[in-house]
């Protein structure tokens, strides 16, 4: 095993461009959204991806699970390289499990919770409970905080924050190895917020998981992250360990992002 | 006739699936003349809905009680001539969306002209008065973005075209509606400030509705929390967030993530936010209070003072410091 589980390199991502027929000349510019990242994340550790909206920090997640195609460049797990969502071996798949910003969106309404969880494990059947899976599914949501009575309700029933923990639950019940956060606590009211950080805190270390972790909020990644990366209009600008990054930021983008945040305590 | 907004007892009940649901339920503060009250709370405490209550834009359906007393009268019982001409003259709102509040079919000059027009005013002397308008909100040489239409604006400077529009009017009294939320932490940084020039400038009367306390602490004079459609503490901001009286807002300023300390995951508060169309008996807060006790489940607590200026709805008040 290597010392490093998620190893991007050179990552760019484009949009825009059309491959459409030759005779039309391409009515959009290209927007280079991801331009030459390189990033990695080793086993148990959790990196803080941060950066304003357009710096590209969601294109690096979703690049990461297979969502985009990148242009050029690598993501490798374990050393093996990923593909496209949907190419790569099952098993790859499995290790890298997503949870995104808005539950109510990613999550059927019409589903009931245990069907969610059902679905994944059907999905990746060597993830699959053995024995009885009631009894699993209960465990799984006893790991997430919430009570057994929750797998019969419909998503669309549950509050934002309930809704998160079955994310969660969803990407749990398959095994992962990394977990990638976009944004996922930042829908959510600031004493929920602390809640469902805390839970990701707690499991990180009771199923070993390594975690992506992507927000706008310095705070938020703070509470979370061993390393923070900083990144600015596709570009990674400055990383390194959190307290370092956020206290004695080096790179000037750093600086001003910090120098802007908004602390409980201000004097003026 | 004073130029202080009285909120007393106000009431806002909406129509729902199984019966009406009192989402404001007996709120009661001022806003002083050249102040910024800064108005907290999460998802369903029901913060927007005071707002929309002041500035009369609440959704049909639904029934008013208690009193909005401004310069006189009571806002809730004035005739609609009289609401209209307070609403963008004396009181005016910014949103938080400000790509769903502008009309992108106008304009910018356009739509921070149509209240001055209205005073009847000649196009030279409009064109004139916008470009100070758009000035003093911050853009960048406002007289060659006149002709711009809301989708050639940055989020900042939409925001910033909103705030003239806000102060064309005159108001005495500006209502702003999470005016921060939607935006990057840089560019909320200088909207927060820009507020915080003009409010003590002009000086207007400001209630500035937020989720985030960081943004209220940075803001506001006096700070009111909100739960479940209640008013659960209100003072002098640095005092509520230094000691708080609550055990609600205790929490809330435990959870803020801080940049430079890892503090926010201690304790977090168990449960979800009540809502007013299930807000428990008694004090609808103890269910997730770590004070809470036999009296909390069973008696409404009182907002009583615990200092001048410092109120707070909650039995055991006096505990909250020994606690933590």
């Amino acid at each position: 095993m290597s010392e490093t589980l998620l190893k991007v390199r050179d990552l760019r991502v484009s949009f825009g461009r059309r491959p459409g027929p030759p005779w039309r000349r391409a009515t959009t510019r290209e927007f280079v959204a991801v331009d030459g990242v390189s990033l990695d994340v080793g086993p148990d550790e959790t990196v803080g991806l941060v950066g304003e909206s357009g710096s590209g920090k969601t294109t690096v997640a979703r690049a990461v699970v297979g969502l985009v195609r990148p242009d050029s460049g690598t993501v490798t797990v374990d050393g093996h390289r990923l593909g496209p969502v949907g190419q790569r071996p099952a098993a790859l798949q499995r290790a890298v499990q997503m949870v995104f910003q808005d539950p109510r969106s990613s999550l059927n309404p019409r589903m009931t919770v245990a069907a969610i969880v059902g679905e994944a494990w059907r999905t990746h059947p060597v993830s699959a409970p053995a024995g009885d899976r009631t009894a699993a599914l209960h465990r799984l949501l006893d790991d997430v905080g919430l009570d057994a009575s929750v797998a019969r309700q419909h998503a669309g029933e549950l509050s934002g924050g309930q809704c998160q923990r079955v994310s969660i639950a969803r990407a749990l019940a398959v095994k992962p190895r990394l977990l990638v956060c976009d944004e996922a606590v930042s829908a959510l009211d600031v004493s929920v917020q602390a809640q469902i950080l805390r839970l990701l805190v707690d499991l990180r270390a009771s199923h070993r998981l390594s975690m992506l972790f992507i927000s706008h909020d310095l705070g938020v990644v703070h509470q979370i992250a061993d390393r923070i990366a900083v990144m600015r209009s596709g570009v990674l600008v400055e990383q390194g360990p959190a307290g370092e990054v956020l206290v004695a930021p080096r790179h000037e983008y750093t600086q001003a992002l910090v120098g802007a945040a908004l602390e409980l305590n201000t004097e003026s | 006739m004073s130029d202080m907004l009285e909120l007393v007892g106000l009431v806002v009940d909406l129509p729902g699936p199984g019966g009406a649901v009192r989402v404001v339920d007996g709120v009661s503060f001022d806003i002083p003349p050249a102040t910024t009250v800064g108005l907290i709370g999460e998802s369903g405490s029901g913060k927007t809905m005071t707002a929309n209550a002041i500035i009369g834009l609440l959704p049909d359906g639904a029934t008013t009680g208690g009193a909005l007393c401004w310069r006189g009268d009571d806002l809730l019982r004035v005739d609609r001539r009289r609401r209209r001409r307070v609403r963008g003259r004396e009181i005016a709102m910014i949103f938080q969306d400000p790509l769903a509040a502008l009309n992108p079919t106008q304009t910018i000059a356009r739509q921070v002209g149509e209240i001055l027009r209205r005073d009847g005013l000649d196009r030279d002397e409009v064109r004139r008065r916008v470009v100070d308008l758009l000035d003093r909100a911050g853009i960048p040489e406002p007289a060659r973005r006149l002709n711009n239409y809301p989708h050639e604006f940055s989020g900042g400077m939409r925001q910033r075209a909103m705030i003239a529009l806000a102060l064309a009017g005159n108001p005495a009294l500006l209502l702003a509606d999470e005016p921060t939320t939607a935006l990057d932490v840089t560019v909320q940084a200088r909207i927060l400030r820009l507020l915080r020039t003009i409010q003590e400038s002009e000086g207007l009367a400001m209630l500035l509705v937020s989720h985030d306390l960081r943004v209220v602490a940075h803001v506001a004079h006096q700070v009111v929390v909100m739960y479940a459609g209640r008013v659960a503490e209100r003072g002098p901001t640095a005092t509520v967030l230094r000691r708080p009286a609550h055990p609600y807002t205790r929490a809330l300023v435990d959870s803020v993530p801080a940049i430079r300390t890892r503090t926010a995951l201690a304790h977090p508060l168990p449960g979800t936010p009540a809502t007013p169309a299930n807000r428990p008996a008694g004090c609808a807060f103890h269910p997730r209070c770590p004070l809470a006790r036999e009296r909390c489940r069973t008696e409404q607590p009182a907002v009583r003072s615990v200092a001048p200026d410092h109120w707070t709805a909650c039995h055991f008040a006096e505990e909250i410091a020994d606690r933590v």
